[in-house]
């Protein structure tokens, strides 16, 4: 079974804690003058992506998770799994909703996303860094409205409520940042 | 790409300042009329500190210096008087924000002193870097009862264990640590992150005594004492031993531990012991990293903001 010493710790690093997969957010080395060595690290849980602390003994080794990320193009949601596809071989692979969380409100059909794998399973998925998406249902902007900092709220395709300036319209094309959930800008065809 | 990081690691400006502060170190040490002194950073004999593991020279076999302590010593036995260097230790392994294998340590010795007359000066050299700030002095035992600890003089493993998971910032312990290893633990994460902004901690457990001499009125600890500035740790402080029969002896027991670990053994520093045995005299003698301090001074959060080339780039 693969293990990494605690020396080859650094961050994005995927280890097998307790039986669960997580991955390293932040390494430490931590060493009383003349004592006892330890790793310190903040490591997420990649199925809840629960953020805890642990230490080891330098020099300990830990198991590896054997957790594959890889880009995967978003297929349909069958109202319980959103189904993801492997470019290179069309396997599909379905993902519960859990995996998919908030990215889950991005996602449009043909959209290349990461996917993480463990196991073999989708683990969790991040949305590409900017979607282009419609907008559905938003109230006409009225000119020189400025009561809510010259933004208004509008309901994209996917779901997502994003702030947009009151300039937008009903069936426009925006692109939207999904690391921050912001309105970058109208969509150029 | 090979070559990419050839700049500094440091700003300019900040190793312009090193070399200030390098000087301001010195000034310090004339004023009061210690010697600036070099010894060598290979030796024949290294340390057999059991959690110390010391970089090796290939063709000749040498030890590079974890410290220039023993040579140090050595000079004080042949009469030097009061001295310092500013050196370069290597300790291997010991690498992360607050570690560089490769780092600059100052060393001084004070004839005759009392730990507390040390304590005095390493807290004025420090608050000439970062500013005159009251500084607290702990006992070990009291900074561990201060956290809610067991008395770490007395209590066991199994009761140590149990402190520590059932701190209120719990994280499993380690496993497989000894002891000492469980008191370590405790301090680097449950005592140190709650110590005052600049604290002295002293009176360490005898069995972390390292190079100090045991206290006089309770031989459970030892004259040694640490200083936390803002949770890093600066300097490391002896009432030295004197006695090269106890000196012996726990080189024998480290080299023990080290066969035991399945560890490098270096030789016995016999020179080291028979420059005592010759008479070392009383003294004080303290060890501190002087890239922290910079970094702290300069409000760096690692050593890579005052090193011109950490490791990485070396």
């Amino acid at each position: 079974m693969a293990s990494y010493s605690t020396n080859q710790f650094k961050s994005g690093l995927k280890l097998m804690l307790d039986g669960e997969p997580y991955t390293i957010v932040e390494n430490e080395f931590v060493k009383p003058g003349k004592g006892q060595a330890f790793n310190r690290v903040k490591v997420r849980n990649l199925k809840t992506g629960k953020v805890i602390d642990r230490t080891f003994k330098s020099g300990e080794s830990v198991e590896a998770a054997d957790v594959l990320e890889t880009e995967m193009q978003y297929l349909y949601n069958d109202g319980e799994f959103y189904h993801f596809m492997a470019p290179e071989t069309f396997e599909q692979h379905p993902a519960p909703p859990e995996a998919v969380g908030d990215a889950g409100k991005w996602l449009k059909e043909q959209d290349i996303c990461s996917v993480t794998l463990y196991n073999g399973e989708p683990l969790s998925v991040e949305p590409p860094p900017h979607v282009t998406l419609q907008v559905t249902q938003t109230d006409p902007g009225l000119k020189g409205d400025t009561s809510s900092g010259g933004s208004k709220p509008a309901t994209l395709e996917t779901g997502a409520v994003v702030q947009v300036p009151l300039f937008i319209q009903e069936g426009e094309v925006l692109k939207v940042d999904t690391r921050t959930g912001e309105y970058v800008s109208r969509a150029k065809d | 790409m090979a070559g990419a990081d050839w700049p500094p690691s440091a700003d300019i400006g900040r190793l312009r300042q090193r070399a200030d502060w390098l000087k301001a170190v010195r000034r310090f040490f004339a004023e009061r009329e210690l010697i600036e002194v070099e010894t060598p950073v290979l030796s024949q004999a290294g340390v057999t500190d059991v959690h110390i593991e010391s970089l090796r020279e290939r063709d000749t076999g040498r030890w590079l210096q974890t410290s220039p302590e023993y040579a140090m010593k050595r000079l004080l036995a042949a009469g030097l008087g009061d001295c310092y260097q500013i050196t370069r230790a290597f300790r291997a392994g010991e690498q992360g924000r607050w570690h560089n294998p490769e780092f600059t340590l100052l060393e001084w010795y004070r004839l005759g002193f009392h730990p507390d007359q040390l304590m005095d000066e390493v807290a004025a050299l420090v608050a000439g870097f970062l500013g005159a700030t009251g500084v607290v002095r702990k006992r070990y035992v009291d900074a561990f009862l201060d956290a809610g600890l067991p008395d770490p003089l007395v209590a066991g493993e199994a009761e140590l264990t149990r402190a520590a998971s059932g701190h209120p910032n719990a994280m499993p312990v380690p496993t497989g640590l000894s002891r000492h290893g469980l008191l370590d633990w405790l301090f680097s994460q449950v005592v140190v992150p709650g110590l005052p902004a600049r604290c002295f901690i002293t009176h360490y457990p005898a069995g972390q005594a390292v190079l100090a001499r045991l206290d006089d009125a309770d031989p459970r600890v030892a004259a040694r004492f640490e200083l936390f500035c803002n949770g890093v740790e600066i300097a490391n402080g002896f009432h030295e031993l004197t006695d090269p029969g106890a000196l012996r002896r726990r080189f024998e027991s480290d080299q023990v531990a080290r066969r035991r670990a399945g560890q490098a053994i270096p030789d016995i520093d016999e020179r080291l012991l028979a420059a005592m045995a010759s008479g070392l005299p009383d003294c004080a003698g303290v060890a501190l990293g002087l890239d922290r301090l910079f970094a702290l001074a300069a409000g760096e959060d690692s050593l890579a903001g005052v090193i011109a080339f950490p490791w990485d780039r070396a």
